[in-house]
């Protein structure tokens, strides 16, 4: 029987025709994939469309601000005390950097040293905040990208620090604690206690999170040589903290421009080699053990002694004199109700939180209100480098990029 | 180099082209007319003295009183050097454009973008210059100046809203 496919005829060779034996091409065309804004693994609402060729990224757009809310339109209505609580929800994970980073820029403008002890309360906190950061960023990270066990592990540690920050501030992710000029109460002897205990507790817990990844053959061949930045691009991109100091850079805020009881206490600044996903996250974990060698050294140097500045037109009374003492709720009220006279200037304080230099720059005309107010958001930052390190890379990749900035998308949207 | 000394150095090759230099709080601001902003950007960049690699961020502060009413602020670190810089320049609402950095400074980019998707000035040359944290068809205009209302602009009035204590 002649029975001829239709496909054979097309394809058929004849001789007759010397065009036919070109077979038709294949078209081929990159591929647009949408990613979020309600993907899990994109830390908040973060949408990105990647252009794909087969399963390589050949550009990706980061599209941002579905979580903006005009945090810097508000400064400009408040006092400047007024501000402090809408610094908890820029970056929701670490509120206590943020508000360590903004009492330090209207300081800086109002020209305020702080007692000892206040410096050493504030470090101890900031570093305690850090800890929590790079717990969070490790646990998510390995979950990002498969590896589950390692978040339960790190959750059940960050645990104990959120318990530690509600006994402190009453809150466990937005704390308000620090105050322009010193912070908002004193370690009560049960909190020493925890965080002493704490301190015995962690650092094997952290040998214990290596263990996990660095045995996992999986998620280390998920983060070694990927995401790869140059030392002289991540400059040039203004990356800085873990993202920077992967590639290679020194620069550290905290040993560049020392502040609060830093200089005090001896620790190291851990570099990367290749600038890849895994030198970031070892930068991580050192820094982890650095910041317990932080809290140790500034428990043991801290003394007895005010824990704000005195310097009554610009900073709180005492709560207890507040309740009691006429004066002193007047001058709480004025604080708050008019804020203080800030001198006209312009200053612009960086501070080193975890996810990189967290800055704050403010426009003063005098008043109780700032009149500029603007944030340099290492997420925001970031992200304009996504681009460049996800490029030839594959799609599952795109994944272990966002994390291994340590994303918040309410930092990066303001 | 001191601050005193990188100002004296800038006024020395830049004449003309500086406007005025304040040292406040330890920190030095040098404002630049806007024509020579990139000329001046390029040598704090390239000159080996100065060596500024990092930019640390674009921001932008409106005047309105003021005849050149808004002002584009760069900030600059130098890695190797250990010093910080800040140019500032101002622009006039009619003609509200300055050169873009990106050429020097990759980050430059997306700060860039924010400084026009919040304050509506627009930067020649940069590479892709659409708004970034608001919508690309946002037509409400530029929400950090200061004419735009904090409190939105009533649309959220002409709504009808139900009374729930009227049934």
């Amino acid at each position: 029987m002649a029975f001829e496919d239709q496909r054979t005829t097309v394809y058929k060779l004849d001789p007759a025709h010397p065009g036919s034996e070109t077979l038709p091409t294949l078209r081929s065309e990159e591929l647009l994939l949408n990613m979020g804004p309600q993907h899990p693994a994109t830390h908040g609402v973060l949408k990105v469309i990647l252009e794909l060729e087969g399963e390589r990224l050949v550009k990706s757009t980061p599209v941002l601000g579905f979580l903006h809310r005009g945090v810097e339109k508000l400064a400009e209505d408040g006092t400047y005390h007024q501000f402090i609580p809408h610094t908890d929800r820029l970056d929701y994970v670490c509120a206590m950097y943020n508000n360590f980073a903004y009492c330090r820029a209207v300081e800086k403008l109002m020209n305020i040293t702080l007692p000892d002890r206040a410096e050493y309360l504030r470090t101890i906190v900031a570093e305690v905040q850090r800890i929590i950061g790079h717990q969070f960023w490790l646990g998510t990270q390995a979950l990002d990208i498969g590896a589950m066990t390692v978040f339960f592990y790190c959750f059940r540690d960050r645990e104990i620090l959120m318990d530690w920050f509600d006994e402190l501030c009453g809150a466990r992710l937005t704390t308000s604690w620090y105050r322009i000029g010193g912070v908002e109460r004193d370690f009560t002897a049960s909190l020493l206690d925890k965080l002493k205990q704490f301190l015995d507790y962690f650092p094997p817990k952290i040998d214990e999170y290596v263990i996990f990844l660095e045995k996992n053959r999986i998620w280390v061949g998920r983060t070694k040589g990927v995401a790869i930045i140059s030392a002289e691009d991540a400059v040039s991109f203004g990356l800085s903290g873990p993202t920077l100091r992967g590639s290679g850079v020194d620069y550290d805020l905290r040993k560049a421009e020392p502040y609060s009881a830093y200089p005090k206490c001896e620790f190291s600044v851990p570099l990367g080699k290749n600038g890849d996903t895994y030198d970031r996250y070892w930068i991580r974990v050192q820094e982890l053990y650095e910041s317990v060698k932080i809290i140790r050294q500034c428990l043991e140097q801290m003394q007895e002694g005010p824990i704000m500045a005195d310097v009554p037109s610009v900073t709180l009374p005492p709560k207890q004199r507040v309740f009691t003492n006429l004066e002193s709720m007047i001058q709480q009220f004025k604080l708050f109700s008019q804020g203080f006279d800030a001198p006209p200037g312009e200053i612009y304080c960086g501070t080193e939180a975890h996810k990189g230099e967290l800055g704050f720059y403010i426009v003063s005309t005098g008043g109780g209100k700032p009149y500029r107010l603007k944030i340099r958001a290492p997420s925001f930052i970031h992200m304009g480098a996504f681009d460049h390190m996800s490029r030839g890379y594959m799609i599952s990749d795109a994944v272990t990029i966002f994390g291994t900035y340590d994303i918040v998308m309410g930092e990066c949207d303001r | 180099m001191s601050l005193k000394e990188l100002a004296n150095r800038l006024q020395e090759d830049f004449a003309t082209g500086l406007i005025k230099a304040v040292e406040w709080r330890g920190e030095l601001a040098v404002t630049v007319m806007r024509d020579r902003l990139h000329e001046v950007a390029q040598f704090l960049h390239n000159d080996p003295a100065m060596d500024f690699d990092y930019i640390v961020h674009v921001s932008s502060v409106d005047w309105p009183d003021d005849e050149e009413r808004f002002e584009v602020v760069y900030e600059f670190y130098s890695i190797r050097k250990r010093h910080r810089i800040r140019l500032k320049t101002r622009v006039p609402e009619s003609d509200c454009i300055v050169d873009s950095l990106t050429d020097l400074w990759k980050g430059a980019d997306f700060m860039e973008r924010e400084v026009y998707d919040m304050m509506g000035i627009r930067f020649r040359n940069h590479p892709d210059l659409r708004r970034i944290l608001l919508p690309d068809d946002y037509t409400e205009g530029y929400p950090l100046r200061k004419d735009f209302p904090l409190r939105g602009k009533g649309w959220r009035d002409t709504f009808e809203f139900l009374d729930e204590t009227a049934r």
